[in-house]
């Protein structure tokens, strides 16, 4: 299990966590050989050595024998790893779920093998939930709007920061970068109050502007978006970092061309640097839609999923199965969770790719 | 040059509404409970008081959850640093069998939400005798595949040729790894060690089930379970409370935050 705040996401969630592409994107200097994973024998070294042996004949089994000694040390260095990793990762991953297919609850803690295996029964009682389906709606409403909404602003900004802003650039990037390293939950509870219907700060600013607004969370209809807005402001620094980085990757020579054929500013934009954005863009959208999917403590701090149901998220009512004692339908819901965002991701994958 | 002042502009106004909620924040935590609900809001306190701190030190127990938070925060980034460095080295130095499938699997589980492990780990640590403890805490997180990832990147930056020469000076493999490689991953140590600790300082799901009693928890859950719980209504403590929370990695990130947008653009991952 790891940490979502880091990763959203996280707190990237914290939690944006997605891998698969990054080595692609990371490093555009790193050496082909690196990318290719790594050294190829040296013969120099094994050289070396067997001139100490005195023997020129036996440098094959010799360099055998270093490569069993990287074994031996590869093992020492990945041991701790390894053994924290079944436990803790791998194991309960599988765990979680073996425990989907069983009617296992709170009272059966301290005897997990003496449960009763019910087959698809748990997920087959999710679907049928009315709950769980309006919280697979919710979450669904958060990532359709949230996740492109906060992509464009981050590229506005990151747009911003590189085109416009020079002076100052660091200071611009630190400044929304901020909500981005803290706690969602502190950020859930100051939200609060600037959403409060009368004493708070957004109300007071739109009624200088003679918006009466409406008491945001306790709306049905606009708590949802109320949520989707701190997530944007909370996080979008941390893909406007990554924005800025792919923008600042591509050679000033593209918008020259571009300018030399009398394109737009806007078609400057629109066809030669967003194309060549693609990549960024692909990673950007699975790291931010995988933390949205998750999406948890906005609705438990800031409105415990109400009002009447309108902001609970698939993780929060996960969650309270788990206070109920229900552990195998939580674990059956967990995974629903689980295989909606390994499908997302391959979608995105497949439609970002390059055409 | 003309059009540069309202560029500046745009990006002042982003600026002004990123900030303003942490400002709203920390000007209301000096705020009396009345001022807090006067219609319209003030914007500076009025009658500026600590009472709200006052109050979280003594009647709330919010120097042991600081404790608390930061205890789990420096073992849990200690052990990243460790492990981490480790298994990187391993994967991007050395040659056994079963690396690649080894680092697949790692990347793999990038993609797991935490939700899915929870109750099989809740399950596990409980019968471990280690719920409400700090090692219930501190252990699922003592590796992260994506301090892993971090690790091998940066290693693979770092020439062999340096191994090479630990070998011919007749330096064991670990002493190769603990004396010659480890020393150059500094930034790559920086940069995880920081966003290791912001992400445990932050986290949340995993310390809400396994902290029992108010004396395991962190500052997070304490926070969440005031706002939520009989002191929902206590404006100006859960204020205070979020400055508590949030000041202390604010000014971590401010003092390091070179590396923050370093590992960044090591990883693309945050």
């Amino acid at each position: 299990m790891s940490s979502k705040e880091t990763a959203r996401p996280p707190g990237l969630r914290p939690g944006g966590r997605a891998g698969e592409e990054a080595g692609a994107t990371a490093e555009p200097g790193a050496r082909p050989e690196a990318l290719a994973g790594g050294p190829g024998p040296r013969p120099s070294a094994g050289a070396g050595r067997s001139r100490a042996a005195g023997s020129g004949g036996a440098a094959a089994p010799r360099r055998a024998g270093r490569l069993d000694r990287q074994t031996a040390a590869a093992w020492v260095l990945i041991l701790p790893f390894v053994l924290l990793f079944l436990a803790f990762t791998a194991g309960p991953v599988l765990g979680s779920l073996g425990m989907s297919f069983t009617d296992i609850r709170q009272r059966d803690l301290r005897t997990p093998f003496s449960v009763n295996g019910v087959g698809f029964g748990n997920y087959v009682k999710a679907f049928q939930d009315e709950t769980f389906r309006k919280a697979a709606f919710n979450t669904a409403y958060f990532v359709v709007i949230g996740v492109p909404l906060t992509l464009v602003v981050a590229l506005a900004a990151a747009v911003l920061l590189d085109r416009g802003v020079k002076r100052f650039q660091a200071l611009f990037k630190v400044g929304y970068y901020l909500p981005v390293v803290t706690s969602i939950v502190a950020i859930a509870v100051i939200w609060r109050f600037v959403l409060a219907p009368d004493s708070g700060l957004l109300n007071t600013v739109l009624g200088w502007v003679g918006i009466d607004g409406p008491n945001w969370l306790a709306s049905k209809t606009w708590a949802m978006p109320s949520l989707i807005a701190m997530a944007v402001w909370r996080n979008f620094g941390s893909a406007m970092i990554i924005f800025l980085a792919g923008l600042q990757g591509i050679p000033q020579s593209v918008e020259e061309a571009g300018q030399i054929d009398g394109a737009s500013s806007w078609q400057r934009f629109r066809y030669l640097i967003m194309p060549l954005l693609r990549p960024t863009i692909l990673f950007t959208s699975v790291t931010t839609g995988i933390g949205y999917l998750q999406f948890f403590e906005e609705p438990f701090v800031m409105t415990q999923g109400g009002p009447l149901d309108s902001t609970i998220s698939v993780s929060m009512y996960t969650y309270n199965q788990f206070g109920f004692g229900n552990y195998g339908l939580a674990t059956a819901m967990a995974y629903i969770l689980f295989v909606v965002i390994a499908v997302i991701t391959f979608i995105q994958f497949r439609l970002l790719r390059e055409k | 040059m003309r059009r540069t002042w309202w560029i500046y502009l745009i990006g002042v106004l982003g600026l002004v509404a990123v900030a303003a909620p942490f400002l709203w924040m920390v000007l209301g935590s000096f705020k009396t409970q009345g001022e807090l609900l006067r219609v319209p809001p003030t914007w500076w306190p009025q009658d500026a008081t600590t009472q709200n701190y006052n109050d979280l030190f003594s009647k709330a127990n919010f120097p042991r959850y600081f404790v608390n938070s930061t205890l789990v925060a420096l073992v849990v980034t200690a052990g990243n640093l460790t492990f981490c460095s480790m298994i990187g080295y391993a994967l991007a130095k050395l040659r056994f069998k079963g690396r690649n499938a080894l680092f697949v699997l790692v990347m793999a589980t990038l993609m797991i939400p935490g939700m899915v492990t929870f109750v099989p780990l809740f399950v596990l640590v409980t019968n471990a005798g280690l719920a409400n403890s700090y090692p219930g805490l501190i252990l699922p997180f003592l590796v992260s595949p994506f301090g892993v990832f971090l690790m091998r990147q940066f290693f693979l930056g770092l020439p062999d040729d340096l191994m090479d020469a630990g070998r011919v000076d007749g330096s064991g493999e670990l002493g190769i790894f603990a004396r010659i490689m480890l020393p150059l991953t500094r930034p790559a140590l920086a940069t995880l060690g920081i966003l290791t600790f912001l992400g445990s300082w932050n986290n949340f799901l995993w310390p809400l089930v396994i902290a029992q009693t108010e004396d395991k928890y962190t500052l997070p859950v304490a926070l969440a379970l005031y706002s939520t719980g009989q002191n929902a209504q206590n404006y100006g403590l859960l204020m205070a409370g979020a400055v508590v929370v949030v000041l202390p990695v604010l000014v971590m990130f401010l003092a390091f935050q070179r590396h923050v947008t370093k590992g960044i653009a090591i990883t693309g991952l945050k």
